[in-house]
C-alpha cells in the first residue's frame, strides 16, 4: 500500500518535556489511524508537527511521498484541534467562507463547496445564524465541514466527538467512512477507546513522547490476548481439574478459563466432550482496547510528566 | 500576502459594520462639536440691543460712539451715578458708563462700566474695542494728529520682527499656537496608540479564548494572523481619523455658515457688514486674529504628513507589543495589566518628553526623545510643529523616520515570536522572561 504520511525519528523537546521523543510510524492512503494516548503524552505536539503548526527539533515528515512542505500543503491537510472554537460573532457563512479562502480556495470555489457540505449535513438553515446561537452539537458540525471543506488527502480529528449527541456521532461517523472511502486518510485522536475500535484500522500508542504501541487494531488485540475462552455449558460438572487449562471464573453455566501453555483450544473442548456435556457456546475473549490501554499506561507516570524537569 | 489581507478584510469589516464604530466615528465628535459649538454660539452671542447709558461728564466722547448697525447702542444722558444704578435696577439700561468730570484722557484713571447681569466675553470685547477706539482717536487728536495721519500709521504696524537665526520671522502668537498644535497632535498620537493598541490586544485575545487560532493557524502563518489584524485594525483606525477629519472642516464649514460672526473672525476677512463689524473688532483686540495669523504660519501639509507617518509608524510599533501580550495571556483579562506595563511605561514617558519638547524643542532631551522610535511619535509631533528646520532639523527629522521604521521592524519580529508560540499556549499566563526565551528560540 501507498504510504500518506510517514514521520521518520520525530523530536520536539520543550524545556521541562521531551514532548515527542523519537517517534516514527507510517500511514497507509485511505485507512482510518488512530493515535492514541493519555492526557500529556505528546499527541498535540505531534499532530501540530504533521500540521506544520510547529516545526520539529529533528526528525524528517514525508506526505504523499514528498518531504512536508508546511507553505504549500495546507491544502492536503484538514486539521480539526482539540482546542477549537469559531469567532462568535461572524455569521456561519461568511465564517466558512473566510476559513476556506484562508485554506487557500478561491471565492466560488469555496462558496460552491460549502453548500454542497451544507446541504448534505441540513445546514443550509444556519447561514445567517451567528455562532454564538448555535448549541455545542451544532458547531462541532461546523468545526467538521469547515475541516473538510478542501477536501484535502490528509484530515486530522483530534476528539471529533466531544459534545456531539449520539445521532449526529453516528453522523459524522459515516462521513468519516465515506471519505476513507472516496481516497482520503483520516487520522484520529482520542481517548475514547471504544470509538477506535468501532473505527479505525490502525493505531499508534503513545505515553511519555515515545510510541508503544503500533499495528492494525486486531493484530493489537492478538498480540495482548491471554488466551482465555468463555464457555457456555448445559450442565456443570463435579470437578473441572485439567492439565490443559484452568478455571478463572465461573457464573452459573458460564465458565471463563485460562488455557496453560502448550496447550490449544481443541484441549478444552475434549475435556468437556469427554464428560459428555453439551457445550453451547465457546468463544475466545480478546482484550479491549480500553484494557490495554489502561495495562501499557497504569503504572508509567504519565500523569506526573507534567511537572517534572528532563534534563534533554 | 493574500492571505494577510484576507484577515485584513476580516478585521476591518467586521469592526466597521459594527453599530458603535458608527456611533464612535461620527456620534462622538458630533457631541463634542456641538458641546463645543454651544459655549461658542453663547460667548459670541449678544443679547439684542444691548443698551448702555453713558454719563460722559468730562465730554470725552463728544457725545459720539460708533453706534451704527450693532446690537449695541450708547445712549448719552446727563443723570449722576445714583440714578444710573437705579435705571440698572429697573432695568432700563443693560449697563452704563461713567466718566467722572475730574477725567483727563492723557491720565491714568479708569472708567466705570457696570452691567445688570454678566456678558459673554464677545460683547466684552466689543464695548471695550469700541470705547478704546473713541479713546484713542480723542488722545491722538489732543497730540495734533488728523485722522488721515493716523489710519495711515496704523497701516505700518510692527516695526520690529523677531528674527531667527535662519530668517524666519517668529512672533508671540506663532510660538504660543505652534505650542498648542504640537500638544494636540502628539496628544493624539499618544491616545492613537492607546486605543488601537488595545483594540488589537483585545482582537488577539478573543482569538485565543474562543480557540479559534489554533483552526486559523493550521491555514496561515501565525505571522500572517498578527499582521492581518495588525493591518486590519491600522486602516480602521485611519479611516476614522479621515472621517473625523472630513468632520472637522465639514463642522467648521458650518459654523461659518450659521454664524457669520465667528466665521468673519476665523478666516480673518469679512463676509458680510456684520462680519465685518466683528473682524474690525477683533483686529483691535487682536486675540483672535494674531490666533489665525499664527495658524496662517504653521505648515499644515507638513503636520499632517508627519502626524500620519508617524501615527502609522507608532501604531505598527507598538500594535505588535500589545498583539504579543495579547497572546500572552489567557482568560483573565487581568493578567494583561501586569504584561501591559513595559509596554505603556515608553508611551508615558514618550508623553512626559513631549510636554517639555512644546516648549524647547531644541534640547537635548527632546532630541532624544524624538529619535527614539519607541517615543518618536509623541515627542517629534512637538518639534514638527515648531516648522523645520527651527523645530527639528531635517536630519533629524529623516533620522527618526528611519530608525522608527527600523524600530517597528525590530519590534514585530520579536512579537512574532512571542506570538507565536504564546498563542497555542493555553491554560498558563506568560511571563516576561519566558517570552524573552521564546524570542531567543529558533523554531
Amino acid at each position: 500500500m501507498e504510504k500518506i504520511l510517514e514521520l521518520q525519528h520525530l523530536k520536539k523537546y520543550y524545556a521541562t518535556q521531551k514532548a515527542v521523543d523519537d517517534i516514527s510510524f507510517s500511514i497507509e492512503k485511505g485507512s482510518i489511524f488512530g493515535l492514541l494516548g493519555p492526557n500529556g503524552a505528546g499527541k498535540t505536539t505531534l499532530l501540530r508537527m504533521i500540521t506544520g503548526i510547529f516545526y520539529p527539533d529533528s526528525g524528517v515528515i514525508n506526505l504523499d511521498g514528498k518531504v512536508f512542505d508546511p507553505l504549500n500543503d495546507i491544502l492536503k491537510i484538514g486539521y480539526m484541534p482539540e482546542e477549537r472554537g469559531l469567532y462568535k460573532k461572524m455569521k456561519i457563512g461568511e465564517q466558512a467562507l473566510y476559513l476556506a479562502q484562508l485554506k487557500g480556495l478561491s471565492k466560488s470555489d469555496a462558496m460552491e463547496k460549502i453548500k454542497f457540505w451544507f446541504k448534505r449535513l441540513e445546514m443550509e438553515s444556519w447561514w445567517n445564524k451567528k455562532v454564538e446561537d448555535l448549541s455545542k452539537g451544532m458547531s462541532q458540525k461546523l468545526q467538521f465541514v469547515i475541516t473538510v471543506l478542501h477536501e484535502p488527502k490528509l484530515i486530522i480529528l483530534d476528539e471529533p466527538f466531544s459534545g456531539l449527541d449520539p445521532v449526529n456521532a453516528n453522523l459524522i461517523k459515516d462521513e468519516i467512512h465515506g471519505l476513507a472511502q472516496r481516497g482520503c486518510t483520516v487520522i484520529f485522536s482520542t481517548h475514547r477507546m471504544e470509538q477506535v475500535e468501532e473505527i479505525c484500522d490502525h493505531i499508534v500508542l503513545i505515553n511519555l513522547g515515545q510510541k508503544i504501541l503500533d499495528g492494525t487494531v486486531d493484530n493489537v488485540k492478538q498480540q495482548f490476548k491471554e488466551n482465555k475462552f468463555r464457555i457456555q455449558l448445559a450442565e456443570i460438572p463435579q470437578n473441572i481439574v485439567s492439565n490443559s487449562f484452568e478455571l478463572v471464573a465461573q457464573k452459573e453455566k458460564q465458565l471463563t478459563v485460562k488455557i496453560n501453555q502448550g496447550s490449544r483450544s481443541n484441549d478444552v473442548l475434549e475435556f468437556f466432550l469427554q464428560q459428555n456435556i453439551n457445550i453451547e457456546s465457546f468463544n475466545e475473549i480478546l482484550p479491549s482496547l480500553n484494557e490495554i490501554f489502561i495495562h501499557l499506561v497504569e503504572g508509567t507516570n504519565s500523569t506526573t510528566r507534567a511537572f517534572q524537569t528532563i534534563n534533554a | 500576502m493574500n492571505k494577510i489581507l484576507l484577515i485584513a478584510k476580516r478585521e476591518f469589516l467586521s469592526r466597521v459594520q459594527k453599530k458603535t464604530f458608527l456611533l464612535t466615528t461620527i456620534g462622538l465628535p458630533l457631541i463634542i462639536f456641538v458641546f463645543y459649538g454651544m459655549i461658542i454660539y453663547f460667548s459670541v452671542k449678544t443679547t439684542d440691543n444691548y443698551k448702555i447709558a453713558v454719563a460722559d461728564n468730562a465730554n470725552i466722547f463728544n457725545g459720539k460712539l460708533f453706534n451704527k448697525g450693532s446690537e449695541i447702542v450708547f445712549e448719552f444722558v446727563h443723570t449722576p451715578l445714583t440714578e444710573l444704578q437705579k435705571d440698572l435696577a429697573t432695568n432700563k439700561y443693560d449697563a452704563y458708563l461713567f466718566v467722572p468730570a475730574t477725567y483727563v484722557i492723557e491720565g491714568k484713571d479708569s472708567l466705570q462700566f457696570r452691567s445688570s447681569k454678566a456678558m459673554g466675553i464677545m460683547t466684552r470685547d466689543k464695548i471695550q474695542s469700541r470705547i478704546n477706539k473713541a479713546l484713542e482717536e480723542k488722545r491722538l487728536m489732543g497730540l495734533n494728529i488728523s485722522k488721515s495721519q493716523l489710519d495711515s500709521l496704523q497701516e505700518e504696524k510692527e516695526t520690529i520682527n523677531f528674527t531667527s537665526a535662519n530668517g524666519k520671522t517668529e512672533n508671540e502668537t506663532k510660538v504660543g499656537v505652534s505650542y498648542a498644535v504640537g500638544m494636540i497632535s502628539g496628544f493624539m498620537i499618544y491616545i492613537i496608540l492607546f486605543i488601537y493598541g488595545t483594540m488589537v490586544m483585545r482582537g488577539v485575545m478573543e482569538e485565543k479564548v474562543n480557540r479559534i487560532a489554533e483552526v486559523i493557524i493550521s491555514s496561515v502563518k501565525p505571522f500572517q494572523l498578527m499582521m492581518g489584524k495588525i493591518t486590519g485594525i491600522g486602516t480602521v483606525g485611519l479611516v476614522q481619523f479621515i472621517i473625523w477629519m472630513v468632520l472637522v472642516f465639514g463642522i467648521q464649514f458650518g459654523i461659518a455658515m450659521l454664524f457669520p460672526d465667528l466665521a468673519g473672525q476665523m478666516q480673518g476677512q469679512p463676509i458680510q457688514p456684520a462680519g465685518m463689524q466683528a473682524a474690525e473688532a477683533m483686529k483691535n483686540s487682536g486675540a483672535l486674529t494674531g490666533l489665525m495669523e499664527g495658524l496662517n504660519t504653521i505648515n499644515f501639509p507638513l503636520i499632517i504628513g508627519c502626524f500620519i507617518f508617524y501615527f502609522i509608524g507608532g501604531y505598527l510599533l507598538y500594535s505588535s507589543l500589545f498583539a504579543a501580550v495579547g497572546s500572552a495571556v489567557n482568560e483573565d483579562p487581568q493578567d494583561a495589566q501586569s504584561l501591559l506595563l513595559p509596554i505603556t511605561m515608553p508611551i508615558i514617558f514618550g508623553m512626559v518628553i513631549m510636554m517639555k519638547a512644546v516648549n524647547d524643542p531644541n534640547s537635548s532631551l527632546a532630541i532624544f526623545g524624538s529619535l527614539f522610535p519607541l517615543t518618536s511619535p509623541i515627542v517629534m509631533m512637538a518639534r514638527v510643529a515648531h516648522g523645520v528646520p527651527e523645530g527639528v532639523t531635517y536630519i533629524q527629522l529623516a533620522l527618526s523616520m528611519v530608525f522608527l521604521i527600523l524600530g517597528f521592524l525590530g519590534t514585530t519580529w520579536v512579537a512574532a515570536k512571542i506570538y507565536r508560540i504564546g498563542i497555542l499556549m493555553y491554560r498558563k499566563k506568560a511571563t516576561w522572561k519566558e517570552m524573552l526565551k521564546w524570542t531567543f528560540r529558533n523554531n
